[in-house]
């Protein structure tokens, strides 16, 4: 297949100079019947705002354009089948989980999965069996999987159905994939990896390995996050062992009717820009964020990490694109050196936990914008920098699942207030987001400790989600 | 044939100077640059299609960007100048003996070679022993620099292209932590006078202010900038502009200038009452 070809976008363009007349949705007909959202967006990006029809095929059961640029994007990412995904990795991952699992079914995964992965439990009723990824005490992170762990899963829970691995970590961290592979396939578990944050590791050069070439049996790879597409848009990938068919069914389940043109034709568009450019667009990158993390550590007060938290346990390997930066020494919190540049330096990162900032580097960064994060940095630490003894040492808390998500999610449940809660089981998740990581799921027995946990990442400043109470100071817990 | 160049000074105003004949245009990695050589204004330089000298006013400009510094704290040895390429503001720079290390950094070294070659008239003394310089960011070099310059000038284009990131507060900051404890920072501050240019105006004070002690601002008339009125920025540790100014011992140096004196600096600092409005002085 011809890699530069790119045909969602040629037959939309086809389809823009064949002037139409459309009867069909959308109502704003080219842009005509929503002038001021047309100057906003710009015609041509109206006039390509179509719905599904012949020429420009049908995400739900694709035949020809979509399908042909489905099956270029497999062959870019070396997979056996690909699907363009138009509600976000979220939507990825969850069809990843329903596709492997039915409920009552075991999938052993890491506790600090995305939400999106638990998410998919409450849903469709699979029991989670967490595996604890250990913690880096000196930045306050959790690591990847280590194989002593899945090893000892897999023996106490044979029947389980998939692992589920995420890889890399947003902060850049990666499992020895080759390695879970081969056991979990050994045990007839199919190996499901949430890559949102690992679409360079198939066009880079000297990155970790990626989970298709790793022979993973699926993965949902957020294209738009360090591959170029639009926001929203996503791919999931899969190998050798899988029905596609049954996963474009489980995708059809809620996947809308009216997948959007604009997001299908970044996707295309996306795929042909990393197979022609890849290798230099990540060259690029690492140059970049290379040249940020050795300036920002001789700054002082910062650690912005790298390969050598490498440990080939449960931090195999380690992406170095990723710009993760360490806050502590400063004696603030990574959320609040992350507020400080937004609301006084005019930066925004990606997020800020309690120990570090992310800053996501790619090839739309130029020398300037690197050198102004290093300098406001710089600042940050010159004006606010303080004592860092009494800073919050995170723990892994190990939780303690008393029901299944989904049981949890459907039992009745009361609302009581947070700092009363020690010892309930909560109903609800309870996030910080980004990285939307769950402190709390659906399930799991409330501690102290984790009371405490969210009470200081409020303090700092983190934006807390995933109650009904939207002031995140109630929580409803099962009635027992 | 007439040959026009135009600059917009806003969406609705066009500025056109008729030019003789162009002398060089050339894509730097970082900007478009072109020299015409004009019949009213003799040559002119255009950065990305933006007027940044012409010959004639350019004195007016370069006078008060470097002696007003100058002529409030006469212990000034070493100074930076961002920017600038053209060298204006090195030349004048250069009048005074006691100055004895002059670092100037530029981004783009095409604009210092175009100037050399074409515009003499500003770029003459660049080759001064004094002066050094360095092709960089500029917000890269002076993060690197601590207690270490007398007099700090800023010789931005405007706050968009190269010159974006001199209009930051981690640009400021920065210079504030380079600079000595008497420091003193000057930069070119835009105009009050068109919308766009006075919110890069007012940003840049903004950001100043917080960060020094002392922070004022003082004006000039560049008659071929948007608007002709234009302003700068006076920063400083310790001293104060006007209070502070050694009128008699500058003009015992017997400094040749032909737009500043000692009266215009005490009365450049005096500025219209809609500029006191948008600095929030009112
Ligand atoms: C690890 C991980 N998986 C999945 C997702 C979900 O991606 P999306 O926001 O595209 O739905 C995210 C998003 O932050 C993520 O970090």
């Amino acid at each position: 297949m011809e890699q530069k070809n790119a045909p969602i976008y040629e037959a939309l363009e086809k389809h823009r100079l064949d002037r139409i007349v459309h009867f069909d949705v959308p109502g704003h007909k080219g842009g005509r019947g929503n002038k001021e959202l047309t100057e906003f967006l710009g015609e041509k990006c109206l006039k390509v705002d179509v719905n599904s029809m012949k020429p420009v095929d049908n995400l739900n059961h694709p035949v020809s354009v979509i399908k042909e640029a489905q099956e270029l994007a497999a062959e870019a990412f070396g997979a056996k089948s690909c699907f363009f995904i138009v509600s976000g990795t979220t939507a990825a991952v969850q069809a990843m989980v329903m596709s492997a699992c039915k409920a009552g079914d075991k999938i052993i995964m890491p506790r600090n999965v995305h939400k999106s992965a638990i998410n998919a439990l409450v849903i469709c009723g699979a029991i989670p069996v967490y595996i604890n990824p250990g913690i880096n005490k000196r930045l306050g992170i959790a690591l990847g999987m280590s194989i002593s762990d899945i090893e000892k899963a897999i023996e106490e829970n044979p029947d389980a159905k998939a692992i589920l691995v995420n890889n890399p970590t947003y902060y850049g961290i990666c499992s020895n994939l080759k390695k879970i592979v081969e056991i979990a396939h050994k045990h007839n578990m199919l190996v499901l990896v949430d890559e949102a944050h690992g679409t360079h590791f198939y066009f880079g050069e000297n990155m970790p390995v990626s989970a298709m070439k790793a022979g993973a049996d699926m993965a949902a790879v957020s294209m738009h996050k360090t591959g170029g597409s639009l926001t929203q848009s996503s791919i999931l990938l899969c190998g050798e062992n899988i029905n596609n068919d049954y996963v474009r069914q489980i995708i059809g389940l809620t996947q809308t009717t009216s997948a959007s043109y604009l997001l299908l034709a970044s996707l295309d568009l996306a795929r042909k820009n990393l197979s022609l450019n890849g290798a230099e667009i990540f060259r690029r990158t690492v140059e970049l964020s290379q040249y940020a993390r050795n300036e920002i550590n001789s700054l002082g007060g910062y650690y912005a990490f790298s390969t050598e938290i490498i440990d080939n346990d449960a931090v195999y390997d380690f992406d170095i694109t990723k710009l993760s930066i360490n806050t502590r020494d400063i004696g603030l919190a990574g959320v609040e050196v992350y507020d400080i540049l937004r609301d006084d330096y005019g930066i925004q990162v990606e997020f800020g936990d309690l120990g570090n900032i992310l800053a996501i580097i790619s090839a739309g960064d130029r020398g300037k914008e690197i050198e102004r994060l290093i300098s406001a940095l710089y600042e940050i630490k010159r004006l606010y920098s303080k004592d860092p003894t009494g800073m919050y040492d995170l723990n892994y808390i190990d939780p303690d699942v008393v029901y299944a998500p989904q049981q949890a999610f459907y039992s009745s449940k009361k609302p009581v207030f947070i700092k009363d809660s020690a010892g309930m089981i909560s109903g609800e998740f309870v996030m910080t987001y980004p990285p939307g990581i769950p402190i709390l799921a659906p399930g799991e027995r409330i501690t102290e400790e984790i009371i405490n946990y969210i009470a200081y990442a409020k303090e700092k400043g983190s934006l807390l989600m995933g109650t009904q109470d939207m002031n995140v100071e109630k929580i409803y817990v099962l009635e027992e | 044939m007439e040959l026009w160049y135009t600059e917009k000074h806003t969406k609705n105003v066009r500025y056109s100077i008729k030019v003789n004949k162009q002398l060089v245009s050339v894509e730097s990695e970082f900007q478009r640059i072109d020299v015409f050589d004009s019949y009213e204004f003799g040559r002119i330089l255009v950065l990305d299609g933006y007027l940044m000298l012409t010959e004639k006013d350019e004195f007016m400009y370069h006078e008060m960007i470097t002696h007003v510094p100058i002529a409030v704290n006469p212990d000034i040895k070493d100074v930076l100048v961002i920017g600038a390429g053209d060298g204006g503001a090195i030349r004048e720079l250069t009048k005074y003996d006691f100055i004895e290390k002059i670092d100037m950094v530029e981004i783009d070294k095409m604009v210092i070679d175009i100037c050399r070659k074409y515009i003499p008239q500003t770029a003459s003394k660049l080759d001064d022993e004094r002066v050094n310089i360095y092709y960089e960011d500029g917000l890269k070099f002076v993060r690197s620099k601590q207690d270490k310059y007398d007099l700090i000038i800023v010789d931005s284009t405007d706050p968009f292209g190269p010159g974006e990131t001199l209009f930051t507060r981690e640009f400021y900051g920065n210079c504030y932590k380079a600079l000595k404890e008497d420091g003193i920072l000057v930069n070119q501050n835009e105009s009050p006078y068109y919308p766009n240019d006075a919110k890069a105006m007012q940003k840049a004070h903004k950001i100043i202010k917080s960060i020094f002690a002392v922070a004022r601002v003082y004006q000039a008339h560049v008659p071929t900038y948007p608007s002709g009125h234009w302003m700068f920025g006076f920063a400083s540790k310790k001293y104060d502009p006007v209070a502070d100014l050694k009128e008699e011992w500058w003009n015992s140096l017997g400094i040749y200038t032909r737009y500043y004196n000692t009266d215009l600096h005490k009365g450049s600092f005096a500025i219209p009452n809609y500029v006191k409005e948008l600095l929030g002085y009112a």
